[in-house]
């Protein structure tokens, strides 16, 4: 078995989830023993960090024209570079690009592919992957039986174990493909922490009555760090940006801390955020089904509590 | 404009998610059954306002048994023009892949729409593997299409951002919040779908790579442990000493 874990970049950098898959696949490599190369495409820098995440060799096609991500481009060089090193196993995260390549890499070489992996394979006479179906109501295992296997980490799912090392880099030249598409621009969010990454998420609802009440939700995931949320009523009326909608029909998270404030805790809405480790609800209204689904709650007020919540939040920080 | 809408079958969002057989087979004791809300929310809507702005046809098509005809009358009623139900089982992703590029791939669509997702699988595998199996170009999760001549712009979402990307020529896109708004089919449309063409088609010989062993139910949460309004400290202790969260 030999392993490679494609590691996607942003602006130059290995992203947090490129470690994460890296990770992975070096943890699989160990379970089956045998050997984990990642694949690093375009210009990016900070390469070696790789062999803390247990990767000891890396691959960079860093072909110019691999800067903007065409999946189809993506496709053809991770296919290539999975066919000169023998892989039998690749590795994505299930993130963006992860969603817009492994699919097509799964149709190139005709390998089953399970996505949102939460868990490692279970490689004893077979291939079975833990994920989350019915958005986290349950957990399916899925068994893979194609002779190539691929499978997209969901991120921030995995216990990282990070070590010492450095990953020799190996330069991979390969022809590429042109295709119909072009990317003009790209644009970031600001510097705002990205929803599906923070650690800390702070959430509310209609229950804040107003988009001009949101003040004091930003102070608070300010003062945690944390990225702010919302439910879907609040984002199709226009209080809260369509990006900030969590929940079956909008972004899936699963933060370490889920702050839901003024949410009722519909089934709907649970589906995109009971992948999260702690959640804590604050709703007046004490037979919310929200209470269901927490680890902590407050029946009151939010108008009340939030600001006190903000209070408490600085002084354990001061004490720190 | 020739455009081709492919929906899948889901639970409805509040089904009751159980298992039978030894937790092998979902059970569809009461449930009922939608279109996959991505599907026809966005790709399907989508499909329609651009056929309304420019002319052609919305075909939808569905990989499975004639169980599934309720959901493409659906389609047919919110608007599309004429549906295709390819008689085979949706075993996997790939394997319903393959049905719908065979059927497509000498067609002559020009936009190949999907949901970002199902809501039961999740796997947000078919568009892809579909735009691999025709070689066309794919836009993952995109939120915006807006077509000029044979040149598509969209813009797709990544990771704390959005990203604007053009396609000359025909293109594959799996459609995400964003994209169009749900329409509600009215009367007049429920009852031109009883008549609008639905035809079934063989599928292909194909073969699943991947299959479910089985499922598994989260275990019960513990219960909620309450803090009284008033001593709001009391909960960012539990947090910083207890939960180890902040
Ligand atoms: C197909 C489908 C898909 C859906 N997808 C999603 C989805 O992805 N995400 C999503 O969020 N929803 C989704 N919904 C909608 C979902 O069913 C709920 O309607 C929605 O989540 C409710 O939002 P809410 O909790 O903000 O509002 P409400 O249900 O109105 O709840 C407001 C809450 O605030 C509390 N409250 C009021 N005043 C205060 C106060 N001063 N202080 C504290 N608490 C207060 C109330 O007690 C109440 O619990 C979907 C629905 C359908 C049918």
């Amino acid at each position: 078995m030999s392993i490679l874990i494609y590691a996607d970049s942003s602006n130059g950098k290995l992203t947090k989830n490129a470690f994460e898959a890296a990770n992975y696949g070096a943890q699989l490599a160990q379970q089956t023993g045998s050997s984990a190369t990642a694949l690093v495409t375009g210009t990016v820098s900070g390469i070696e960090e790789l062999g803390k995440y247990g990767i000891s060799k890396v691959l960079h096609a860093s072909d110019a024209t691999l800067d903007s991500f065409d999946p189809q481009k993506i496709t053809h060089v991770i296919a290539e570079a999975a066919k000169s090193i023998g892989a039998d196993t690749i590795i994505f995260s299930h993130d963006y690009s992860g969603k817009s390549v492994a699919p097509r890499l799964a149709a190139k070489l005709d390998a089953g592919l399970v996505s949102g992996a939460i868990a490692l394979p279970n490689t004893d006479g077979g291939f079975v992957v833990k994920k989350a179906v019915f958005s986290g109501k349950a957990f399916a295992f899925v068994e893979v039986n194609s002779a190539t296997k691929i499978v997209s980490v969901l991120p921030n799912s995995i216990e990282k174990k990070i070590g010492e090392g450095s990953a020799a880099i190996e330069a991979f030249a390969v022809e590429i493909p042109t295709t119909n598409l072009k990317v003009k621009e790209v644009r970031k969010e600001s510097t705002e922490l990205s929803l599906t990454e923070a650690d800390i998420v702070v959430s509310a609802g209609r229950g804040l009555k107003g988009p001009e009440n949101w003040g004091m939700i930003e102070e608070l995931a300010h003062e945690l760090g944390a990225a702010t949320a919302c439910s879907r009523p609040v984002a199709d009326i226009g209080w809260r940006p369509h990006h900030e909608h969590v929940g079956q029909t909008g972004f899936a998270i699963r933060p370490n801390l889920y702050i839901a404030i003024g949410i009722s805790g519909a089934i709907q809405h649970l589906a995109g955020v009971n992948g999260s480790k702690v959640i804590v609800v604050i709703n007046t209204d004490a037979e919310a089904p929200f209470f269901k689904a927490a680890d902590y709650g407050i029946v009151g007020d939010a108008f009340e509590v939030v600001p006190k919540l903000i209070e408490a939040v600085k002084k354990l920080k001061a004490q720190q | 404009m020739k455009i081709l809408v492919c929906i899948s079958k889901a639970p409805d969002t509040t089904a009751k998610i159980a298992f039978t057989d030894g937790n092998t087979k979902f059970d569809e004791n009461g449930v009922q059954f939608i279109v996959n809300p991505y599907d026809e929310w966005y790709a399907l809507v989508r499909g329609l306002e651009l056929k309304e702005a420019n002319g052609g046809t919305v075909t939808v098509l569905n990989v499975g048994g004639a169980e599934n005809d309720p959901i493409i009358r659906k389609a047919l009623a919110i608007g599309a023009d004429d549906a295709v139900r390819i008689d085979a089982a949706a075993t996997d992703a790939l394997s319903v892949a393959k049905q719908i590029s065979n059927y497509a791939k000498d067609k002559g669509f020009d936009l190949i729409f999907l949901g970002k997702e199902t809501i039961d699988y999740n796997g947000s595998q078919v568009g892809g593997m579909v735009a691999e199996l025709m070689n066309l170009p794919y836009v993952s999760l995109a939120t915006k299409i807006d077509v000029s001549g044979d040149v598509a712009t969209v813009e797709r979402d990544i990771e704390g951002g959005v990203e604007v990307v053009e396609v000359t020529g025909a293109l594959v896109l799996s459609a995400a919040k964003g994209m169009a708004e749900a329409r509600i089919p009215n009367m007049r449309g429920i009852m031109a779908a009883r008549t609008k063409p639905l035809a079934v088609e063989a599928g292909t010989d194909v073969t699943a790579v991947t299959s479910i062993k089985n499922f598994e139910l989260p275990p019960a949460k513990s219960a909620c442990k309450l803090v009284a309004a008033d001593n709001v400290e009391e909960l960012v202790s539990l947090l910083h000493n207890e939960a180890k969260a902040i």
